[in-house]
């Protein structure tokens, strides 16, 4: 269960942003939703743990992680929070499966290629696994972003704008896939977005203003 | 999947940056190995070649020419000493003189130098037959180690020797007696291992035929029999005849024993030289090239080591997005800083290894040179002290180049990286 209470954050220079409270359970799968400005991405990387809230706290089953320390932090994060960016950004010098790899072992897994090739499967894209990243299109590199997002079955599964630069079948197929994925995996999952064709799969919406 | 395997990975995935890299590398590492394998040879020749001697006696002209051809059998000789006028340094009761042992210089036999000597230049160099034995008669030879290897000599072989230092068929004395091969000399590592070594009597024997040329068969044995019945004489008896040099060792070293340069410079025909002086003074002269090029070198280190660094620092901006989201799947700064800092060893190492390469190769084709044009063997097969310091030196220059890189990855802003890649 995800919980976010009395959240706000201030950039440097700028006035206070607050969050509206909000609590997700196992399994929910919600849409933030949001003008340009209002703070998705902020809010998203507060979820992420890649900032620090200025006021507020999120736990995650329990663990006040907004007041972890980076060390415990960055733990955290690689075990049990996947994020999923507007573009994969996956590490250029190694395969797919060697990205998948790595990202097993940076959240402190087992490496477990069998693991990895059947999560590849499922998601159409076991022929690329030894391919570098940047041979690949747009919307199998979105599916690697996937894949490495689930790969450790994480609790919480954020996404930035998964599809904002895919056409509409691929967007289509992402956003299925990323919703599948969460779902085999039992997280909670979190998706940002101003792309209107994501609204009406998501029943659980949430408006920043 | 560990750090040091993707530092490898991401070193693969820019191959022209590597290459650019190496080559700086290699080169800068390969030309100092190269300068230590030589200077150190060198110096290793030259000291080995100075066989404890004190002082090098021969006819004027350049002290440095005289220690060359005397000590190193590199150069041409100065000239004769006529005997007559040479007695005082062959009195074996001299006060000074411990050792005095003569050189007889100019012949050779397909480009190996032919010493006409007596048994202690054998032990100047502490030389062992390793078959056969030492010379006894006139016209018998020992021969070096080097020259028996290359010329496929044996004990008992003859052969004619040609007049003058370099191999020429014309020179060859085809009248003369020929030489016979007694024994052969074990390696020791000194230019003994270059040369062919016989009685001062032989080379006299080999240029008194020529003087000789009307004599018929039986008068020319009789002459043959007169050499034999005459080699027991001292050297210093034979008034008409002359030699190249003398190499002394002094009994002690004394004012008198310094002094005993200045006094043949001054009052006698000859000229005296001290080795170590003299080939200080060649050091200072090859010192000046070896600077520059060590001077050099350094510059291409320099220029390598700012290579390997500005690569990483531009790759750092191609990879700041894989970077960042690394470290959203869990990698702790210090993660990327040892990222980067190993990807700048991988190249220090491989720079290294290829310059060890690079100077080891040359030495193979500059031994070959070398000998070719001074008999001077070289080896390319040993590996130095130094070279380990060059391989710390190397790993130095990796850490200090990748350091600023890695420290600015370790500083990766997460957020402000992906929250400002909004397409």
């Amino acid at each position: 269960m995800l919980k976010s209470i009395n959240l706000s954050f201030q950039y440097s220079g700028a006035p206070s942003i607050s969050f509206p409270d909000f609590t997700a359970e196992q399994g929910d799968q919600w849409l933030i939703l949001g003008p340009s400005g209002s703070g998705k991405t902020t809010l998203l990387h507060l979820l992420g743990g890649l900032l620090s809230p200025s006021t507020g706290n999120i736990t995650l089953d329990d663990f006040h992680y907004s007041a972890f320390s980076p060390a415990k932090l960055d733990k955290f994060r690689g075990e049990n929070i996947g994020i999923v960016f507007q573009k994969a950004h996956a590490v250029q010098s190694l395969s797919v499966m060697e990205n998948l790899l790595l990202a097993q072992q940076l959240g402190g897994k087992i490496l477990d290629k069998k693991k990895i090739m059947n999560l590849l499967e499922r998601l159409q894209i076991a022929h690329k696994a030894n391919q570098k990243p940047n041979r690949l299109s747009a919307g199998e590199q979105q599916r690697v972003a996937i894949a490495r997002a689930v790969i450790n079955q994480p609790r919480l599964i954020l996404a930035d704008e998964p599809t904002s630069a895919l056409d509409d079948k691929n967007s289509t197929e992402v956003q299925n896939l990323l919703k599948e994925s969460a779902d085999a995996v039992n997280a909670i999952l979190l998706v940002v977005t101003h792309d209107n064709r994501l609204k009406a799969t998501f029943p659980k919406q949430l408006l920043l203003k | 999947m560990n750090i040091l395997h993707l530092s490898w990975k991401n070193i693969l995935n820019k191959p022209l940056t590597l290459v650019l890299n190496l080559v700086l590398f290699s080169l800068g590492v390969g030309l100092i190995s190269l300068l230590l394998l030589v200077n150190v040879q060198l110096e290793d020749k030259f000291e080995k070649n100075f066989a404890g001697i004190d002082l090098v006696i021969g006819a004027k002209g350049s002290p440095l020419q005289l220690i060359l051809s005397s000590l190193y059998h590199l150069d041409a000789p100065t000239g004769n000493m006529p005997i007559s006028e040479s007695k005082a340094f062959l009195n074996p009761k001299h006060p000074i003189f411990k050792k005095v042992v003569p050189l007889s210089l100019g012949d050779s036999h397909r480009g190996y130098r032919i010493i006409g000597t007596n048994a202690s230049f054998v032990d100047l160099y502490e030389a062992k037959l390793s078959e056969g034995k030492l010379f006894e008669k006139t016209m018998e030879v020992v021969v070096g180690a080097t020259v028996a290897e290359n010329l496929k000599i044996k004990t008992g072989d003859q052969f004619q020797s040609s007049h003058g230092l370099i191999e020429d068929e014309n020179l060859v004395h085809e009248d003369a007696k020929p030489f016979i091969v007694s024994g052969i000399l074990g390696k020791t590592g000194s230019v003994i291992d270059q040369l062919i070594v016989t009685k001062t009597q032989s080379v006299w024997a080999v240029h008194e035929d020529h003087d000789h040329e009307g004599e018929t068969e039986e008068e020319h044995a009789a002459h043959l029999d007169h050499d034999h019945a005459e080699e027991e004489k001292p050297l210093a008896d034979y008034e008409n005849q002359s030699i190249t040099s003398l190499l002394i060792q002094f009994k002690g070293r004394n004012i008198q024993a310094l002094n005993m340069a200045r006094n043949i410079n001054e009052n006698t025909n000859f000229q005296a030289a001290t080795p170590a002086i003299e080939i200080n003074r060649l050091y200072t002269l090859l010192g000046v090239g070896e600077e520059a090029l060590k001077a050099l070198a350094m510059l291409i280190i320099f220029v390598s080591g700012l290579s390997i660094f500005i690569s990483l620092f531009s790759s750092l901006r191609e990879r700041k997005y894989e970077l960042a989201v690394m470290r959203t799947l869990g990698a702790r700064p210090g993660f990327l800083f040892q990222l980067i800092v190993f990807e700048g060893i991988v190249i220090a190492v491989l720079g290294f290894l290829c310059g060890i390469a690079l100077s080891h190769g040359s030495m193979i084709l500059l031994a070959d040179f070398l000998e070719k044009s001074y008999r001077y063997d070289f080896s390319a097969a040993i590996f130095l002290n130094e070279e380990i310091y060059l391989f710390g030196g190397s790993l130095i220059i990796g850490i200090i180049a990748a350091i600023i890189p890695a420290f600015q990855a370790s500083k990766t802003d997460i957020h402000a990286t992906l929250a400002d890649n909004k397409g």
